[in-house]
């Protein structure tokens, strides 16, 4: 099997972030960057279709020049090659724009199944499989847990709501989006970080894709949320902290 | 044009609550662009579900019915929706961001060349949009700027189910083509991850627990916490992934939801997957070393400091207090 696995490069989850002066995103150089959450979940159960039924992975990933060390740690876990799509401005993109560079990308190489996470952890639209589905013409599942290679198709586990799941037959070729938790994450090996640094990482300028017209959704601006109850800060060491909230447990909540 | 459609979805034959949440962000929308509110019904029998939506007060109830769409498959659901959306020309679509929309409406959007505006937590004039950004760390206001429907997903918990007043609304049937060739996935039926045995629902007191433990080794600190508050021990998503905690004890949109009179969160920073899951608790305690976790946003009592000092502290003060 011909796999693609889309990652992409975020924010590190406990980044202190700002807002930068244009207010529409945060002050980048403030952060650190690592590989999305469910797309190192896609990126594994790739890695072990392969292991199971022969084949090729091949990492892609959209942004400016800095995702380089995202891939070259997938290439590290074992990815074979990789398409790094060059772009500085996504930013401006909505979901639709990003999966049609992406889609652009993975056409010419005709893959027989293309896995990503199914939610990024910066901004969180949760669609960029299921929209590649759709301009790639492939059917899709999302939110997968588990994979099965069956005669000319796949079985997969959906998770539903509420601790309910699913299986589904989809034949292939496909998209499937997945989610955390299926699979115990492998580490990069010294050995596997060695050989990342031959493997083949084409780049692809943006410009020369067959890219999007204007967004359809645009960011306005951003701002830090609102609380939504007031919140009594307990300050003082960890003692003091403990026993004032203790009190207040036992006097204000009355739960003691 | 024609308005406001709301997709309402069913939940074992009724409407389901975070769709009726959907139906009163479409009635703020409604009013807000001065458009009229309908609802749609989507299934292959759909009748008593047009029933419970045409005793609210909307304009119309619309019965998207196919026999092609007894069972949700995206391709069943995109292409008969993607039919009833060129006929009725509204200006907004809204749905409940649930699991089936998330599968779907992505797709049904792109088809149309538009995009879905996911997971909106508020509306304000314009109408921008407001989402969770950066695991709720930010938010982010948007607006459509595309020609055709502007379709949105609304977050669990961020309107009232009960804000539409009851009505008596016309009722249409709507037949879409769908050809069986056209579903090429095959969906089975659902089923439960493991016999639940704990019900976490019902507790009064819950301690959980999140990726701020950060070994197993570490969860007998907690589990001393819950052990003398006599509550029940729960965690965020990532320590189930681990396998850390078993499923069952998981809080959040993917696992249960709950509303105890004590929800005491450790470690867990507050992903919007983990706060629609017990945000409805009378009383929220947050302890993490990150003054800006969005756990605070809900919290009541807040306690930013390192919880392998706070944790053991306050286990003995708890047991002091109670004497």
């Amino acid at each position: 099997m011909k796999i693609i696995v889309a990652i992409k490069q975020v924010p590190e989850r406990d980044a202190q972030v700002r807002i930068d002066g244009s207010g529409k995103w945060i002050e980048e150089s403030d952060v650190q960057y690592a590989m999305n959450e469910s797309d190192a979940y896609a990126l594994e159960e790739a890695l072990q279709l392969k292991e199971k039924n022969g084949g090729e992975v091949i990492v892609l990933s959209a942004g400016p020049e800095r995702v380089g060390t995202t891939i070259r740690e997938a290439l590290a876990k074992g990815a074979d090659r990789a398409i790094h799509v060059d772009a500085d401005d996504l930013g401006g993109k909505d979901a639709l724009g990003v999966a049609q560079l992406l889609a652009e990308a993975i056409k010419p190489e005709n893959p027989d199944l293309v896995l990503t996470g199914l939610q990024s952890d910066d901004l969180g639209y949760g669609q960029t499989g299921v929209i590649l589905a759709e301009l790639l013409n492939v059917p899709h599942a999302s939110l997968i847990l588990h994979v099965e290679k069956t005669g000319d198709g796949l079985k997969v586990k959906r998770e539903l709501e509420a601790g309910w799941f699913q299986e589904i037959e989809v034949p292939l070729p496909a998209v499937l989006t997945i989610q955390s938790g299926g699979n115990k994450l492998r580490y990069a090996t010294l050995m596997g970080i060695k050989k990342a640094k031959s493997k083949e990482m084409r780049v692809v300028n943006a410009a020369e894709l067959n890219g999007a017209g204007a967004p359809v959704a645009t960011l306005d601006g951003i701002a830090l949320p609102q609380k939504q109850r007031s919140t009594q800060m307990i300050e003082g060491d960890a003692k003091q902290a403990a026993a004032t909230l203790a009190e207040k447990l036992k006097f204000e909540v009355r739960v003691l | 044009m024609s308005g406001v459609w709301v997709v309402l979805e069913d939940r074992d034959g009724r409407v389901s609550r975070v769709s009726w949440e959907a139906l009163a962000a479409g009635q703020a929308l409604a009013a807000k662009a001065g458009l009229a509110l309908h609802a749609a019904v989507v299934g292959a029998a759909t009748e008593p579900l047009a029933k419970e939506a045409s005793a609210k007060s909307v304009a119309k109830v619309a019965r998207i019915e196919h026999a092609l769409l007894e069972r949700y498959t995206s391709d069943g659901y995109t292409a008969a929706l993607h039919q009833f959306l060129a006929s009725e020309k509204p200006e907004y679509v809204v749905f409940p961001h649930t699991y089936q929309v998330r599968d779907f409406a992505p797709a049904l959007a792109a088809r149309m060349n538009e995009v879905l505006i996911s997971d909106v937590v508020g509306i304000d004039d314009g109408p921008t949009f407001k989402r969770q950004l950066m695991q709720g760390r930010l938010v982010g206001s948007y607006r459509h700027a595309g020609d055709g429907p502007c379709l949105i997903s609304v977050q669990a918990g961020a309107f009232r189910a009960g804000a539409v007043e009851a009505g008596s609304a016309e009722v249409t049937t709507f037949a879409p083509t769908i050809e069986a060739s056209q579903i090429r996935t095959k969906p089975g039926e659902p089923f439960r991850g493991s016999a639940q045995t704990v019900d976490l629902a019902s507790a009064p007191m819950i301690v959980s627990v999140g990726r701020g433990i950060k070994e197993a080794e570490n969860l007998p600190l907690v589990e001393e916490l819950a052990g003398a508050l006599g509550a029940e021990l729960a965690a965020s998503r990532p320590i189930c992934d681990n396998g850390w905690l078993p499923m069952e004890r998981q809080v959040g949109s993917s696992g249960q939801t709950v509303s105890p009179k004590l929800y005491l969160a450790i470690g867990i920073s507050g992903a919007i997957q983990h706060l629609v899951g017990m945000k409805g608790s009378q009383c929220i305690v947050a302890i993490n070393k990150d003054p800006d976790a969005p756990i605070f946003e809900v919290a009541d009592y807040g306690i930013v400091g390192d919880l392998f000092e706070v944790v053991p502290a306050l286990t003995e003060a708890i047991k002091a207090a109670k004497g």
